[in-house]
């Protein structure tokens, strides 16, 4: 992947009326990136996509795209399209018209416009609806006819607001797949917004973990998952169980009242720490081979695995594991020290 | 549908036959026949819709339908700004707004249109500010100018309510759509805000076309007694000549010609905008 910067934004902050919507937000967007912007909803992130796709300006702060101002081109002008969180597909043309609506924008001939739709509606299997109404489709062809009416303009970047959303389960999927597939023959940048986690891990490159305004993490999903930040990184993505501690020295630290080894460096001696541990790597062994234990509260069968809640006196851990145990038993619990992560403490 | 909610409908049912299917058979009827001079003799004849082939009748005809036409024209270009406008408005002021609009409705419509004699006439409060500003005085009243600015004064209500029912009922997605995809300002409008508030800019249309075409009341007020539209012709028929028969027939006239006017512009929307369910307008037709 072409490390070339495409967008940066620099210290974006926006207000509605009082409320600060985003609080300072530093971004950089490569080339060919699939970056994820996840987040609960009301944490800025459709604010932000709607300020790089011209449809809100920010209060302070700067756009570059290709090193220029952003800011001074009007939406319509970006080399920028979006997927639309509803698909705002317009009612009153037909799928055709609607893939064509962006080129037919740009003057270009007729037949130019013919070759492109034709080949957009090859790609997402709307050939013979080409002459249908909107209102014949279903959710998941309007979704795609959104998309490819976005990218039928070849723009340097797509934006995606929560476009999966209103999909259900297999159907959505099945879309994550298709999009990054697309995302990868296209070679556009794409900027997706979204507050599922999984589809988050699932497709980025980048995953920008935003909440009430601020970055909170910028990284790979691997990273994101195995070294979050913060608390609340830790508990948006995936199951966390998260412990008191306190880090002893480089590569040791102490929760549950016992001394781990872990791998993580560079805290001060005797720093109050956060530690958070998956459920999966959490292992019930005997009571007398656990590093510490609690008594099982309570099994569910999830599938693929059993979700255990093991109580250490009054705080809960949450263990996935293949084997069973039995409810009320005493159970001891290890954890590897490459799976014990440390953060600095959360509020 | 329930038969007990059915039920219900049958004193409106019976309340239209009177007052609207029988009266306009009765037109139909008496349009058709003539008095033989004995009291309850008649017979049919199509002479009074031949008297009306006469070009004088033909020219209140057109006549009337250029001042509609251009009074309904003027409705539209003023009203769609005004509806677009106050869509735009916070919520708690559109409603202010729209009162504003309709507030002129509450009073009687003739004082409205007399209102209108005492700005236009030539010592008029218009023709004294304008001697004031060294110009004038100019002759506006009992003109096609006094008529059709009667007429849009009163009938621009009709066009607004519509028009701006409809721009509300537009997601606004759609106009962040466009511009996403190139459209610039007039573009969005042309492509996207026209074709979807069309059902709105048709029932509007519509709602002035009608009254403007067959009023008698502005014509009579604002143009004196020498202009006269279709409506008046009508109603000189009726109540000064007495000749009920030929009345008749151009109203009947009137009506088929309204008809066409509504149908033609149906097949324009038609053409214009394949729209699916994106707001059909506020009539059932």
């Amino acid at each position: 992947m072409a490390n070339e910067v495409l967008i940066e934004i620099k210290d974006l902050t926006r207000e509605f009326d009082g409320d600060i919507v985003l609080k300072g937000i530093d971004l950089i967007i490569h080339k060919n990136e699939f970056v994820t912007l996840l987040g609960p909803s009301g944490c800025g992130k459709t604010t932000l996509l709607r300020i790089i796709g011209g449809f809100d300006d920010p209060t302070s702060g700067s756009v570059l795209f290709d090193g220029m101002d952003l800011l001074k081109v009007p939406a319509y002008r970006r080399e920028i399209n979006t997927v639309f969180q509803k698909y705002a597909i317009f009612p009153h043309l037909n799928v055709y018209d609607n893939i064509a609506f962006g080129l037919r924008m740009k003057n270009l001939p007729e037949s130019v416009v013919e070759e492109k739709v034709r080949r957009m509606l090859k790609m997402i299997r709307l050939e013979k609806q080409a002459k249908r109404n909107i209102d014949a489709l279903s959710g998941g062809q309007q979704q795609r006819i959104a998309i490819a009416r976005a990218l039928v303009n070849q723009p340097k970047v797509l934006l995606l607001d929560e476009p999966l959303g209103a999909l259900d389960l297999k159907l959505r999927q099945e879309m994550q797949y298709e999009l990054k597939e697309m995302q990868r023959e296209s070679g556009i940048t794409f900027v997706f917004v979204t507050h599922d986690q999984e589809e988050a891990l699932t497709m980025s490159d980048t995953i920008v973990v935003l909440n009430d305004g601020l970055i909170q993490q910028i990284g790979s999903p691997v990273d994101i998952y195995n070294e979050p930040r913060n608390r609340f990184v830790a508990n948006f993505i995936g199951e966390s169980n998260i412990a008191r501690g306190k880090m002893l020295k480089d590569r040791r630290v102490e929760f549950e009242g016992h001394v781990f080894d872990c791998v993580d460096r560079g805290f001060n001696e005797d720093e109050e720490v956060d530690v958070v541990i998956r459920p999966e790597d959490l292992k019930i062994v005997s009571s007398g081979e656990g590093a510490f234990k609690g008594f099982v509260d309570a099994v569910i069968f999830k599938g693929v695995h059993y979700e255990i809640i093991v109580m250490v006196e009054d705080r809960e851990y949450v263990i996935h594991s293949t084997q069973n145990a039995n409810v009320g038993e005493l159970v001891g619990m290890v954890v590897a020290p490459s799976d014990i992560h440390v953060m600095e403490l959360g509020v | 549908m329930n038969e007990n909610i059915k039920r219900f409908s049958y004193p409106y049912i019976v309340w239209i036959s009177i007052v609207i299917v029988i009266p306009v058979l009765l037109i139909f009827l008496y349009s058709f026949i003539q008095s033989t001079g004995e009291p309850v003799v008649f017979r049919f004849t199509l002479q009074n819709y031949r008297d009306f082939l006469d070009p004088i009748f033909l020219n209140v005809l057109w006549h009337s339908f250029i001042i509609a036409a251009i009074s309904t024209a003027i409705c539209l270009l003023l009203g769609y700004p005004v509806a677009w406008v106050v869509s735009r408005l916070k919520p708690h002021r559109q409603s202010s707004a729209l009162m504003l609009f309709i507030l002129p409705m509450w009073i009687n419509m003739l004082l409205r249109t007399y209102a209108w004699i005492t700005i236009l006439s030539r010592q008029g409060i218009l023709n004294k500010i304008l001697a004031r500003l060294g110009m004038g005085p100019f002759h506006m009243m009992y003109t096609d100018f006094s008529v059709s600015l009667g007429m849009v004064y009163n009938f621009l209500p009709f066009m607004i309510l519509p028009i701006y029912t409809s721009i509300l009922k537009v997601d606004g997605h759609l106009i962040d759509a466009a511009r996403d995809l190139g459209a610039s300002g007039s573009h969005v409008f042309r492509k996207v805000m026209l074709p979807l508030t069309m059902p709105g800019i048709i029932t509007g249309v519509t709602m002035v076309f009608l009254p403007a075409m067959s009023t008698f009341v502005i014509p009579q007020l604002l143009g004196g007694g020498q202009y006269i539209m279709i409506g008046n012709l009508i109603e000189r028929q009726f109540l000064l000549t007495g000749d009920w028969h030929f009345g008749s027939a151009i109203s009947v006239v009137l009506m088929a010609f309204i008809l066409l006017s509504v149908w033609a512009m149906k097949r324009f929307d038609g053409g214009g905008s394949q729209a699916g369910t994106a707001g059909k307008g506020a009539l059932p037709w």
